[in-house]
């Protein structure tokens, strides 16, 4: 009896682990209502616990899931319409309860994009998303933000009440709306993904692992979408290298002194057969491009800088920040050009001037430059401005390593 | 749903009256006001008078205490509104960001609370 219940609880954990995200986009799909998907899912778990311990577990646990949170729904539409409005959904939702839950649709594609609607906060974006596609639990969530649960509970809360009552439609966007919003989707997804590169490995939960799962789902969803293959490349060709990115002490080493037996090279090689597809297809886009620059940095012999700056230039066209400049300045010190590199490096002190990796690179090339003094002022306020401190260990021994002779400085 | 779009503008930005730019302006407010009756989209729209005509009121202990102008230093005023009609707020934001004014001020879109 004692295993009966707890295969069915174990069950159930496993549907809810794996499956939620696809239940929850099932349910609000025909209930059109974030919270009472939440609630009605809530009460089918509750009563499967008994069910499932009683008469066995089903074929199809996903399928019986749905099912029975529709019921429920639908119960609680029934209640809400005798007081008045709902009338109309529970029509609605009597219809749908016909469709056999074996030809239920994957609706997540248009459960992302909603979570992801450019008119809620972006923190919102990301939580969301994790909440309800991920099926993350909200303490895991509040956790990786470093915020209360009940904080990221209202969060959670507020997002909910704005999709229902600003209109937000549960829909894939029109053609017209589709690169912006895409753009928001894959942005939220990169977010996911550096929030786990940047948390400690013993984190509550993987979020790289998160990310790349939203990125495979996508891709799943909307095959032959170059930003999305661009996205899901660029993530995998990221985190075949994350494991080797530090030494034993924790320290951050830069790609060309990382061990690349560490690399994993079967999700390297699936990275780059994905991006191959990507840049064959009509178009340009950031994702796309900046997979190519992981890819270039990947090159057996070295990263390859004049393709790395090439990229860099196109890029620069998509999104002409402060940071793509950045980044574009080092390709161009590192293709020989070090005088010029640094020239156009005084051009972003400005907009720069609280960015650590602005100092840490000002510093390298200074140091390039033979200009020791000069590095040494820059190393200083790059290890005062890093967040990580492996980034500080790192920072600290080239600081270290220069030489003391200033007689060629300046 | 019915959305109230809220333009809000910084009074040094508007186009001047009298210079092509306005004229423009104006151009493309009447088509956008056209499309939307076009539509059946259209409830109401209207630009507002200055803010230095604007009379802000509360009532304290049964009286009524007014204020010239609004109570806000902000460098953006209300300066007009149109409310219209949309299936969902990404019609309403595109049809937001048609109104001239978005191109240096601000549309606030606020979806109508139905009473009854």
């Amino acid at each position: 009896m004692g295993d009966v219940a707890g295969s069915a609880r174990a069950c159930l954990d496993r549907t809810l682990r794996t499956e939620r995200g696809r239940i929850m986009a099932a349910l609000i799909a025909r209930v059109g209502d974030f919270d009472l998907a939440e609630e009605a899912l809530q009460e089918a778990a509750t009563s499967a616990l008994a069910h499932w311990g009683r008469s066995g577990l089903p074929d199809r646990p996903d399928a019986w899931l749905i099912r029975v949170a529709f019921r429920k729904a639908i119960d609680r539409l029934r209640g809400a319409a005798r007081d008045g409005a709902k009338a109309d959904a529970l029509a609605l939702l009597a219809q749908s309860e016909a469709v056999p839950p074996e030809a239920i649709a994957d609706e997540r594609l248009r459960l992302i994009f909603t979570c992801c609607h450019p008119a809620l906060d972006e923190k919102s974006r990301v939580a969301l998303t994790l909440r309800t596609v991920c099926g993350l639990p909200t303490r895991a969530i509040a956790a990786t933000f470093l915020d209360s649960e009940p904080r990221m509970g209202q969060r959670l809360s507020r997002a909910k009440a704005k999709i229902a009552g600003a209109g937000i439609p549960f829909r894939v966007p029109e053609p017209e709306d589709w690169p912006g919003r895409l753009g928001s989707v894959l942005h939220v997804v990169y977010l996911i993904y550096t929030a786990g590169y940047d948390s400690p490995a013993a984190a509550d939960c993987d979020l790289c692992a998160e990310a790349l799962f939203l990125a495979r789902m996508l891709d799943a969803l909307r095959p032959e979408e170059a930003e999305v293959e661009g996205a899901l490349a660029l993530l995998l060709l990221t985190e075949a290298r994350r494991h080797a990115r530090t030494d034993d002490e924790g320290m951050s080493l830069s790609l060309d002194r990382q061990d690349a037996a560490r690399w994993d090279w079967a999700m390297i090689g699936e990275g780059l057969g994905i991006l191959t597809a990507a840049v064959a297809r009509p178009g340009d886009g950031p994702y796309r491009i900046k997979a190519g620059l992981a890819a270039c940095r990947l090159r057996p012999f070295g990263p390859d800088w004049r393709a790395i700056l090439s990229l860099y230039d196109r890029l620069l066209a998509i999104e002409p920040t402060p940071v793509v400049r950045l980044n574009r300045v080092v390709a161009l010190a590192e293709t020989g050009a070090l005088s010029e590199a640094l020239l156009e490096l005084s051009a972003l002190a400005g907009a720069l001037d609280d960015y650590q990796p602005f100092h840490a690179t000002k510093a390298d090339l200074l140091r390039r430059a033979g200009r020791i003094e000069a590095a040494r002022a820059a190393y200083v306020r790059a290890i005062t401005l890093s967040a990580r401190p492996q980034d500080a260990a790192f920072l600290r021994k080239r600081l270290s390593e220069l030489p003391d002779d200033t007689a060629c400085g300046g | 749903m019915q959305y109230m779009a809220l333009i809000y503008t910084d009074p040094q930005r508007k186009p001047v009256p009298g210079t092509p730019a306005f004229d423009e302006a104006m151009k493309r407010y009447f088509a956008f006001t056209a499309m939307l009756k076009e539509k059946g989209a259209f409830i109401a729209g209207d630009p507002l008078k200055e803010v230095e005509t604007a009379t802000s009121i509360r009532v304290k202990d049964g009286r009524v205490e007014t204020m010239d102008g609004p109570f806000a230093e902000t460098k953006e005023h209300l300066g007009g509104y149109y409310l219209f009609d949309a299936p969902d707020i990404d019609t309403a934001i595109r049809y937001g960001a048609m109104i001239p004014a978005a191109g240096h001020g601000t549309i606030e879109i606020r979806p109508v609370m139905s009473i009854g």
